[in-house]
């Protein structure tokens, strides 16, 4: 059985989408673009897409991963263009290869992260930056499946720095001064996500946003030893020969 | 005047509540028109939640319909959850169109489609949060129409204040010609503003207005009359019956939404109508006469809501789909062309004594097996006469038996507690008639691992049926009914543990019973309720019987009516009921005689096969029986 994997984005307003529903609308859109999905074997059969940390409900992404088996060899560009088509707008297929050895999901280490603050001081915000990056531990809680946890949201956090400059939020059309932050964060058990990031910086810093942030995932794959951010997980699947 | 998307002030609400991928459109097949390009402009409301509301047929056609109008266009609108409508209240966003999130009171209709009265009060939030004034009394030019539709609009008189119009039956039709009403009218320099406008609507015959009929009453509450109080409104609204279902096969593009809903499939309608004469059932009453869409048409729609659409499933939906005089076709048909393709079929409604081996197995083909689901309805054999559902125990006990052989191991049985001259023992009827089922599975199959789910609700009279002058049952009597049955099934050894149980207490059915044949006086009741925060009625965490109680109680302070006047009262012959002015065909006295025949025991055969008896419907109407067989098959599809 082939395996492709695929990279697909999540954007504007289907940024809103859960993993469920993500997973819902890849199964009727390779239907619809009459990809030969594997299914399982069984009493309830189900095709064979499996997909790898989701970004959250509300948070969107350049760099979403799945794997599709297939039961006929295909064409990995000719998979992205159809795929891509039978997609809603906002969930973009970017990227399809065929996959060799290993799994993919162990690939994924780390993430980087972009967050927009409208309305934020960037000289508030570079100061509770470095209030974070000085402590060793900042515990922050939430809520999970398992009911409340409190876990350390500074250990994951490769880096975190203020990007200069004020911009545009999304879909507004006035301009406000707008402070982003960029951070890498290495996938780990409990996940540290950039809200939990924000709630250390709230603690430590009494760093408060006035709005929710627009938050995108920028990249995700193996951290990078020189560079310290992820790299491109399909290096190795290409490597083996791009037909 | 254009109008601009709500959505950048909607965006950032969104990552306060829950699923809200619900509220921001873009499902695949939707669509978007050029607003100022558009002379006419409808916002469709389904008046629940999302999930609820996007899969229904009804307003997936009117919008597909619509749009296609080279004039007209039309968005869809939901009811919104109370978290997002707390922070639409406290950051001023108003009531929005998931399509383009434009202002709903930017439109010139709002049509809403109501399955059941329990969206009336969403109808209100819908309303307040437009801007739009609850009493239609108090719109302006600058308000659209409000026209009801769907099922509950044939007794629309508890939300009459509330309306501007309504229309009784099939839309298709209807809906154009009412948007051509709308766009001479505009043309023409909207003369006479709305007042004007609903004079035309009124003057068709096909629209109904209710301010244009004052209701008058007896001393003691009872209706003396109700009239039109202008020239030109006809005394009698009639229903609307698209013939020829196949001139109409939409949903063409089915609506394919990101977020969970709770149908997920392609549905087609396989027949309109029943005449299968079952009396508790209003459906098959006020749709009636049966009109099938062919065989070949139904494998076209299949073919194309596939292609659109992507689903897995797909779903022929009718009020009883095994009766299609080419149901076996259909099924083998479409498992032939879908064979290994990962499609699974359903039939939400099947008939006890219509389903059969050839049908089970077409269905199971594939590999998936979705649930069985039956009515009988009644438990004993005298109960199933009163209410005309001409199921045998030895149809059942065959059926089921046919169903666990073909590898089925559950089967779910649908059943009403509460109707009319029921007692006790009727009830009852229906652990041993589980039990039997029970059996019959164990000595089918050899096997001890086969279930049965035993589903019941309290029964509501409903408007246009023969149970319309019933008394409805009082919900102490369907609760202590319910309880004894589940006693009766969960203390039998032998098979009680497999049988579960799911039943509805019978206090929503009052409030139910209350909107379903209320009158004009009742829609105090609904905006108290309204006004004290009822919201999504349907959803049992979010109804209270004692709020719809105490309102109850405050609005019919000063008059000789309560709720139980409206709900557990018989009525006789010659009483004026709220909706005796809206025609869906009906002839009175043959419902009054299948009441008596009810009260009898007295069946009546399906006129399909046996001759017409009279119901009315036809003639008034001037419809058809339309069924097969057409004696044409499903070829092979191509392969692509």
């Amino acid at each position: 059985m082939q395996r492709l994997r695929v990279r697909y984005a999540k954007r504007g307003r289907l940024r809103f989408t859960s993993h469920r529903d993500i997973s819902r609308a890849v199964e009727r859109a390779v239907r619809r673009a009459g990809i030969p999905v594997a299914y399982s074997a069984g009493f309830s059969p189900h095709p064979k897409i499996s997909y790898a940390g989701a970004a959250p409900t509300g948070v969107a992404s350049e760099a979403e991963y799945l794997e599709i088996g297939v039961n006929r060899p295909c064409d990995p560009r000719r998979v992205r263009d159809d795929l891509d088509a039978s997609l809603p707008p906002g969930l973009d297929v970017l990227d399809v290869v065929e996959a060799r050895d290993g799994n993919l999901a162990d690939r994924l280490e780390g993430s980087m992260w972009e967050l927009r603050l409208p309305g934020v001081d960037p000289a508030e915000a570079e100061r509770a930056v470095k209030e974070f990056l000085a402590a060793d531990l900042v515990e922050v809680e939430r809520l999970t499946k398992k009911g409340m946890r409190r876990f350390d949201a500074r250990q994951a956090v490769r880096s975190l720095a203020v990007v200069e400059g004020p911009g545009i939020t999304a879909g507004q059309e006035t301009v406000q001064p707008c402070v982003i932050l960029r951070m890498v964060v290495r996938h780990e058990t409990p996940a540290v996500r950039p809200d939990d990031a924000l709630m250390g910086l709230r603690l430590v810093a009494g760093f408060a946003p006035p709005s929710p942030p627009a938050v995108t995932r920028l990249a995700q794959g193996p951290l990078d030893a020189m560079t310290g951010e992820p790299a491109d997980p399909f290096a190795f699947d290409r490597a083996g020969g791009d037909r | 005047m254009s109008v601009e998307s709500l959505f950048p002030r909607l965006e950032p609400l969104l990552p306060k509540v829950q699923k809200p991928i619900q509220y921001v459109g873009g499902e695949l097949n939707s669509t978007v028109k050029d607003w100022d390009e558009a002379t006419v402009r409808w916002a469709l409301m389904y008046p629940d939640a999302y999930e609820v509301g996007l899969p229904n047929q009804g307003v997936q056609i009117l919008y597909e319909i619509l749009n296609e109008l080279p004039e007209t266009l039309a968005e869809r609108t939901y009811a919104v959850w109370p978290d997002l409508e707390a922070l639409m209240r406290s950051e001023g966003v108003p009531q929005f169109t998931v399509d383009g999130h434009r202002p709903v009171r930017a439109f010139d209709v709002l049509g809403v489609s109501f399955a059941t009265e329990l969206g009336y009060t969403n109808l209100l939030t819908a309303l307040d949060l437009a801007g739009i004034p609850l009493e239609a009394a108090d719109r302006t030019d600058e308000d659209p129409i409000v026209l009801a539709g769907g099922h509950a609009a044939f007794n629309p008189e508890p939300i009459a204040g509330f309306l501007d119009a309504a229309v009784l039956g099939d839309g298709e039709q209807i809906a154009i010609a009412i948007s051509e009403v709308l766009r001479e009218w505009k043309a023409e320099g909207s003369p006479g503003g709305r007042d004007e406008l609903l004079m035309r609507l009124a003057s068709t015959g096909g629209v109904y207005v209710p301010k244009f009929y004052d209701v008058e009453y007896h001393q003691d509450g009872r209706i003396m009359r109700v009239v039109p109080n202008r020239d030109g409104v006809p005394t009698r609204v009639f229903k609307h019956t698209v013939m020829d279902l196949d001139e109409w096969p939409y949903p063409k593009k089915p609506l394919v939404p990101l977020a969970e809903t709770v149908h997920e499939r392609f549905s087609v309608e396989i027949f309109r109508g029943c005449t299968r004469g079952c009396r508790f059932c209003q459906a098959g009453m006020i749709t009636r006469p049966v009109r099938e869409r062919s065989i070949t048409t139904i494998g076209d729609m299949v073919e194309a809501g596939i292609r659109e659409s992507g689903f897995s499933e797909v779903g022929l939906l009718s009020l009883s789909s095994a009766d299609h005089s080419e149901i076996a076709g259909v099924t083998k048909g479409l498992a032939d062309r879908y064979e290994g393709g990962q499609i699974g079929l359903s039939l939400p409604s099947t008939r006890v004594d219509a389903f059969n081996i050839d049908l089970a197995n077409e269905l199971s083909r594939n590999g998936r097996r979705s649930g069985l689901t039956f009515a009988p309805e009644g438990g004993s054999e005298r109960m199933r006469k009163v209410i005309n559902k001409m199921v045998t125990e030895e149809d059942l006990i065959r059926t089921v038996t046919t169903a666990y052989s073909n590898g089925w191991r559950q089967v779910k049985l649908y059943f009403m507690c509460g109707l009319p001259t029921e007692e006790d023992e009727d009830v009852l009827g229906i652990a041993d008639l589980a039990k039997k089922v029970i059996k019959a599975g164990r000595d089918a199959t050899g096997s001890r691992d086969i279930r049965c789910t035993v589903s019941i609700g309290g029964f509501v009279p409903k408007p246009h049926t023969p149970f319309q002058w019933a008394a409805q049952c009082d919900h102490e009597t369907v609760d202590r009914r319910l309880r004894a049955l589940r006693d009766a099934l969960r203390s039998d050894k032998e098979y009680g543990r497999a049988i579960g149980y799911r039943y509805h207490d019978g206090k929503p059915s009052i409030v139910e019973g209350l909107l379903s044949r209320g009158d004009r006086r009742v829609g105090k009741v609904i905006r108290a309720v309204w006004e004290d925060g009822g919201r999504f009625d349907g959803w049992s965490e979010h109804f209270s019987f004692e709020r719809w109680m105490a309102a109850a109680e405050r609005a019919f302070a000063d008059e000789p009516v309560d709720v139980d006047w409206y709900t557990t009262r018989d009525r006789d012959e010659h009483e004026v009921l709220p909706w005796d002015h809206l025609d869906a065909g009906l002839d009175r006295e043959w419902l009054w005689q299948d009441w008596q025949d009810a009260l009898n025991t007295v069946e009546v055969e399906d006129c399909r096969w046996t001759p017409c008896y009279d119901c009315g419907v036809c003639p008034t109407m001037g419809t058809e029986i339309q069924i097969g067989p057409t004696g044409r098959k499903l070829l092979p599809l191509t392969v692509i």
